[in-house]
């Protein structure tokens, strides 16, 4: 119950879409694949389901090369794509029996494998509904009964939450963490929130390359002390953006500079300070003899969103 | 063949599960009853040879119109993601797709029996002719339903899979209708991948191995091109 991936990369034509990724994926975790949209976290996935073949590298599922044997590995794997594709003419129960045939889950135990999972997904008011009727909740919901039908070892959801309202977003959520208890589980987001309330663990993936790794506590920690300066400045014609962007940088101890915005008055400026080194007051002084008028300033700690930020920008 | 079998199902019964078939279906029985009739009270002639004469035509626009959708459909749901990460292989999803298609097209042909039937109370008919017209009529919608699936698996859209696999059922209907435009040396050979050629010797009776050669080896082809189109997503 495992996945290992090694090496692996992936052409577009020649844009290279995922580059030499390497991890594993160990049996029971639930793994956060996390990264901004394009990063290439449904290409990664796409490739452990043998949907598309990589241009380099292997993935092992469960020991067995996904190239090698395609069809023992779609055997192990239960995915939900992004999107979570249905074919909406079909009414619940119908379309999960047809799941579990093509699983070639044998004929005397798909009745009962279509109850389980109508339970445990909790479809039991709509299933005699097509799928065009449901809720975009209730959808989802198929979409993971359709995916664990066939009770696969390793799992992948592809943003299985996108699109939902917050209440449906934590009803899926609970979901996923009750479905992945015994599970290898992967899950791919952009969203921060939904990895610190799923996962164990976190891939932060960006460009098609790997730029973390590690248990959300861990890469908390790993990054902590260091400090966030958050700066508002009001405008001034005397000086362009890369102006003051090269007056900041020439500040000791500050090791990031990043406008995150530029409106009409003012600019905002994201600083990076090196490990336990207050620079506030070194900041407002370069400011003062800049004779710009600093409009807001204040220091935070590091969240894992800044991680991410940071990490993908 | 399991596997096949599953998707045939389901498929067949997506068919029917929309109004899209019944349509069809009436709009054929139709066009087909107004030939047959008009020749049997206009011309006073006892033959199902008007019938047979018109259905060809009708599968120029009929395949195309009930094939387009096969691999189309799912490419732009983007459930042929899901089909194609399950346990099957591509070329097992190819030939359930075709069966399911080509026994619609089948299906659309039995109520024409009735003409046979009422010709029968008329008079004597030839059932050894019409048995194997028949026979020509669903091996011709196989190579057409063949070149549909392969329109489809080409295109997420269903107008563009529609105007293909109609342009190439075309070519291969009227290449026998060309000929005397055509060099001599490439006579024959335009003639024996003229769809159209081969019905014809069909209906008049004779089941040649010849015809039997070219429709199931086309449709083979054909539905080999269909598959390395589906794996063409790994390329």
């Amino acid at each position: 119950m495992s996945i290992k991936v090694e090496n692996l990369s992936k052409f577009y034509g020649t844009q290279q879409a995922v580059k030499d990724i390497s991890f594993e994926v160990k049996t029971g975790e639930i793994v956060g694949f996390l990264g901004p949209n394009g990063a290439g976290k449904s290409t990664t996935m796409k490739m452990i389901t043998t949907y598309l073949t990589p241009n380099n590298g292997s993935i092992l599922v469960n020991d067995i090369d996904a190239q090698e044997n395609p069809i023992d590995v779609r055997r192990k794997i239960g995915y939900l794509p992004e999107q979570n594709p249905l074919y909406q003419e079909m009414n619940v129960v119908d379309y999960l029996k047809y799941t579990a045939e093509l699983q070639s889950v044998p004929k005397e135990n798909i009745p009962d494998a279509v109850k389980k999972m109508i339970k445990v997904c909790g479809l039991e008011e709509v299933k005699h509904k097509d799928i065009s009727e449901l809720s975009k909740g209730y959808k989802q919901r198929v979409g993971l009964a359709q995916a664990m039908i066939h009770n696969p070892d390793v799992i992948l959801l592809d943003e299985p939450t996108s699109g939902l309202d917050p209440n449906q977003i934590i009803e899926i959520r609970k979901l996923i963490r009750d479905l992945g208890k015994h599970k290898t589980l992967m899950l791919s987001t952009h969203i921060l929130q939904e990895v610190q309330a799923t996962c164990d663990r976190v891939i932060i993936i960006n460009n098609g390359e790997i730029v973390a790794d590690g248990t959300t506590d861990s890469l908390q920690k790993s990054f902590q002390g260091q400090l966030n300066i958050h700066i508002i400045i009001k405008k001034d014609p005397k000086y362009g953006r890369d102006k003051l962007v090269s007056a900041l940088e020439t500040i000791k101890n500050v090791e990031k500079v990043k406008i995150i915005s530029d409106d009409e008055n003012s600019w905002t400026v994201d600083l990076t300070a090196t490990k336990g080194i207050d620079v506030r007051e070194e900041i407002f002084r370069k400011i003062v003899s800049l004779d710009m008028v600093l409009l807001e300033l204040h220091q935070d700690e590091t969240s894992l969103e800044d991680i991410f930020r940071k990490l993908t920008t | 063949m399991k596997n096949s079998l599953t998707i045939f199902k389901r498929e067949l019964k997506s068919y029917f599960t929309s109004p899209v078939a019944y349509i069809i279906i009436v709009v054929f029985l139709i066009i087909t009853g107004w030939f047959f009739t008009s020749n049997l009270f206009v011309a006073g002639v006892i033959t199902m040879r008007s019938v047979f004469d018109i259905v060809p035509f009708i599968l120029l626009f009929y395949i195309p119109a009930i094939s387009m959708r096969t691999f189309s459909e799912e490419k732009k749901s983007g459930t042929i993601e899901l089909l194609l990460t399950k346990p099957i292989s591509d070329f097992e999803i190819v030939i359930g797709k075709f069966l399911s298609t080509l026994t619609l097209a089948a299906l659309t042909l039995v109520p024409t029996i009735v003409y046979v039937i009422s010709l029968k109370t008329l008079g004597p008919v030839d059932f050894g002719s019409i048995i194997s017209a028949y026979i020509g009529l669903v091996l011709m919608s196989g190579i057409y339903v063949s070149v549909g699936l392969f329109a489809s698996s080409l295109t997420e859209n269903q107008v563009v899979a529609f105007i293909v696999s109609f342009l190439v059922i075309f070519i291969l209907f009227m290449l026998n209708k060309i000929l005397v435009y055509v060099p001599a040396p490439l006579v024959s050979m335009l003639e024996y991948i003229s769809s159209d050629y081969h019905f014809s010797s069909i209906a008049r009776g004779v089941l040649d191995t010849k015809d039997l050669i070219y429709y199931f080896s086309g449709m083979s082809i054909l539905l080999l091109l269909t598959k390395t189109s589906l794996e063409s997503r790994k390329w």
